[in-house]
């Protein structure tokens, strides 16, 4: 390992202001610091500093999804098996190895162009390459459907940085999550390619379909009216369509377990947000026998509420999306306003528009640009609390 | 018995090389220092000139915006040089320690028969008063004001930090005779801040409370908060133990007498332990031959780890400390060093396996162990400033240089020390002292 340190040191001086490399400063800089922590020491106040910095914050994030990304290739693989029929017939490797070949080029595509244009912003603005993407570029892949084209992956990658993130000043300064912008964006930019019952099986032309196949989320089908087209254990395990990473509560779970032992991802948010997905659920359980209702959406009212939390992105949202830190609310009180509010809101758009299947990202979307307020409201709060002290 | 409050939040952090409950007894030092630096804001005036011969309790310089404010020399001799850094700014005033040059000599007295201006002259003549600190700002207490009450922690729940019960052996009356001088300087209280089994708690003539708690619990700023928060307008007090010690003595024998225990600790020390010198002493006249060899760097720094300040051998003892640390530099690389398990890693995170041996005592180095970034974990300073404060909210109103802002969320009631934890356990390595200081600095100069 030597040579590469030797190598690192070598080049600095290539790189720095002036010298003919000085446009790969933040480059050289990033990958030297990424295969060696740096020698700086502290140069005014404490004078020592916790391990912890934000590659390995941003590393126990990418450990946490582990569970879902792997899940996520092995469901690729499952769906598309199943679609043709030859499920039963196809080893666990085999439709594992289909899902890696599949996933594979969306992640890549996705670290590529937004690595790339950090790369460049971080140049540009004279300072070192910042993490949040390491974290935005796997979770990207995760929110989208697999037939997704990787061109639409790259574009919607490049939104998402320069006008999620970059235009806002980088990593830490971003009013949304980088992620969601990309899904977001291509949910409204391009519609018919982005929603629909083709776009969540891997499939290529020429494929023979089983009978009966519709390729729909349970989302979807659930929104139609068809609550019982999937078995409840299907939808807890993830067996079942959808974005890539988004299926398998369980696996999400185990990552939720990563980040809450290692204090890395607010509990407080979890907890809220599934605490607000499951008072709406049982709001409109009450509701459900409301007259005036349409059959399907009588039938999507009933839907027992915890059922909620284990369809669609519900879970994937609330543990690994509300949590970012940059973009949710930064007060502690705020975040259990900020988090319960999301839960409401994913539901009440998921049940009550159907043009919205997936509430989820709109409800965190919708939150994040309003949890500067719920903090302004706790930050307020304190401050009146100190005036209400000093008049007393 | 007195109140006892448990502070919840807070992180102790267990280094190796806490000072062991021995005391030796150094010869006075050929050389002593002061050095303005040491308080924050000061602009000092210089009232010697080099080779000047002076007693221990004169003068060596003032305050240039409060001239009764005297730092005199802590012990007699000849003034060997004054060293100046850029634009001529004082740094330090070296004095060749003479022990026949004698005192000077002040009123010896019992405190409780004085009246309050005849302390307060005293405490001004000899020297003694720039230990007295205020909140808000945390800089020396202006003679011209009354405290509401006069705060002082006993205990110090830093990293390694001196046990003052240790300390204060065999010190007790004359710790009484400081308290009975210092009570005559407020209308209000005495607070004493003890924890528990402390010998500090027959002390009479003040209020105590005990404090249950990681650090900071032992801070006084935490204290302050935690019983009668500081609001705008009011105005607290503070000193430390020794510097108590210092009052008791002067009204005790009418002499300054600046001699002072410190705990040599650290790592990189071969056997911690304490050290009876003298306020200002040369950094190598503690630390010669005391240190573990080696091949690395190595870092000593006068106080502790987390606020300490970093000092050369040929340097001198900061006004305010009573204790040294050493550890090692750490600049060097290390291969991967973000991800790995980290046994020997201490976290206030738990994304390290130490985490699971709580008891585990580390040496930990100066490295950053990262690089500096914008503020993105959110939740981290909370856990650990146990006030009713918001760390974060507070530290950008400065960065923004929001006075309306910074005074509303309670820039009155912290100095650095308070915050110091979180500069420790920032994901994205903020320097929160530093920019806590600045913020201050804007509100005196605003504000006065």
């Amino acid at each position: 390992m030597k040579f590469i340190k030797n190598f690192f040191v070598k080049t600095e001086p290539l790189v720095q202001k002036g010298a003919k490399f000085y446009w790969l400063h933040s480059v050289h800089e990033g990958f030297f610091s990424l295969f060696f922590v740096q020698k700086d020491t502290s140069k005014s106040g404490t004078h020592i500093h916790d391990f912890i910095d934000l590659k390995r914050t941003m590393g126990v994030v990418v450990l946490a999804l582990v569970p879902a990304i792997l899940f996520g290739m092995y469901n690729t693989g499952l769906q598309h098996f199943l679609a043709i029929g030859e499920a039963a017939t196809t080893g666990f490797f085999e439709m594992f190895l289909y899902g890696l070949i599949k996933v594979l080029p969306v992640i890549a595509v996705s670290y590529i162009v937004g690595l790339g244009i950090e790369f460049v912003f971080a140049q540009q603005r004279g300072h070192g390459i910042h993490e949040g993407f390491l974290v935005s570029g796997i979770l990207i892949p995760l929110v989208m459907p697999i037939e997704t084209p990787l061109w639409m992956i790259a574009v919607a990658t490049a939104f998402a940085v320069i006008l999620g993130k970059e235009v806002f000043g980088g990593t830490g300064m971003n009013i949304w999550n980088p992620a969601l912008i990309a899904r977001a964006f291509l949910f409204f930019a391009y519609p018919a390619q982005m929603s629909g019952e083709s776009v969540w099986v891997a499939l290529k032309d020429g494929d023979k379909l089983v009978d009966g196949f519709s390729g729909a989320t349970p989302m979807a089908q659930a929104a139609a009216g068809n609550i019982d087209n999937f078995s409840v254990a299907d939808a807890f395990f993830g067996f079942i369509p959808g974005s890539i990473g988004e299926t398998s509560t369980l696996a999400i779970l185990l990552g939720a377990v990563v980040l809450i032992v290692t204090g890395i991802g607010s509990w407080k948010i979890m907890v809220s947000t599934i605490a607000g997905g499951a008072v709406m659920g049982l709001i409109l359980n009450i509701f459900a026998g409301s007259a005036g209702l349409s059959p399907e959406v009588a039938t999507y009212f009933s839907l027992p509420f915890w059922q909620h939390l284990i369809l669609g992105g519900f879970m994937f949202g609330a543990i690994f999306m509300a949590t970012d830190p940059v973009s949710a609310a930064q007060t502690e009180k705020g975040k259990w306003i900020y988090g319960f509010l999301i839960g409401i809101l994913a539901i009440i758009i998921r049940v009550l528009n159907p043009a919205f299947p997936e509430g989820m990202m709109l409800a965190i979307l919708l939150m994040n640009t309003f949890a500067p307020l719920v903090d302004h409201y706790v930050v307020n709060a304190n401050i009146k609390k100190r005036l209400k002290r000093a008049s007393a | 018995m007195s109140e006892i409050i448990k502070l919840r939040k807070g992180l102790n952090i267990k280094l190796k090389g806490s000072a062991e409950k021995m005391l030796e007894v150094l010869p006075f030092p050929a050389t002593v220092a002061l050095k303005p630096t040491d308080f924050p804001g000061l602009t000092p005036k210089l009232k010697v000139k080099a080779d000047a011969v002076v007693k221990a309790g004169d003068a060596l310089f003032y305050d240039k915006y409060h001239p009764e404010i005297l730092f005199t020399a802590p012990l007699g001799g000849k003034v060997i040089s004054v060293n100046r850094g850029e634009r001529r700014k004082v740094l330090e005033v070296v004095i060749g320690a003479d022990e026949s040059a004698g005192f000077i000599e002040f009123t010896k007295a019992d405190p409780t028969t004085l009246s309050e201006d005849e302390i307060k002259e005293q405490l001004l003549k000899s020297g003694l008063w720039p230990f007295l600190k205020r909140r808000p700002y945390g800089v020396i207490a202006s003679p011209n004001e009354k405290p509401n009450s006069i705060c002082i922690s006993t205990f110090d729940t830093a990293p390694m930090a001196p046990d003052y019960n240790f300390v204060i052996e065999g010190q007790m009356d004359t710790f009484q005779t400081g308290i009975n001088a210092l009570a005559k300087l407020t209308d209000g209280k005495v607070n004493l801040g003890i924890n528990n089994d402390s010998k500090f708690s027959h002390v009479k003539n003040v209020e105590i409370t005990q404090f249950d708690g990681p650090h900071p619990a032992g801070n006084v700023g935490i204290q302050i908060a935690n019983t009668s928060p500081l609001n705008k307008g009011d105005i607290v007090w503070t000193i430390n133990v020794q510097d108590v010690l210092f009052i008791g003595r002067l009204f005790e024998t009418g002499k300054v007498d600046f001699s002072r225990i410190v705990a040599l600790t650290g790592s990189e020390v071969e056997t911690p332990k304490y050290y009876k010198t003298v306020l200002g002493a040369p950094v190598a006249s503690l630390i010669d031959g005391k240190l573990k060899q080696a091949d690395y760097n190595q870092r000593i720094i006068s106080g502790n780890v987390l606020t300490g300040t970093k000092v050369k051998e040929q340097c001198y003892l900061s006004y305010y400390d009573s204790q040294v640390s050493v550890i090692p530099e750490g600049d060097d690389y290390e291969l991967m060093g973000w991800a790995t398990l980290g046994i020997n890693k201490f976290s206030a995170t738990k994304t390290f396996i130490s985490s699971l041996f709580p008891k585990k005592e580390y040496e930990l180095n100066a490295n950053l162990h990262g690089g500096d970034r914008a503020f993105v974990v959110s939740g981290q300073y909370e856990k650990l400033v146990p006030m009713d404060i918001l760390p974060v909210h507070l530290l950008k109103a400065i960065l923004v240089n929001d006075i309306d802002k910074m005074e509303q969320l309670g820039i009155y009631e912290v100095v650095e020390e308070d915050f110091a934890l979180c500069e420790y356990a920032c994901t994205s390595k903020i320097e929160v002292q530093k920019i806590l200081r600045q913020g201050i600095n804007t509100m005196i100069k605003e504000l006065g």
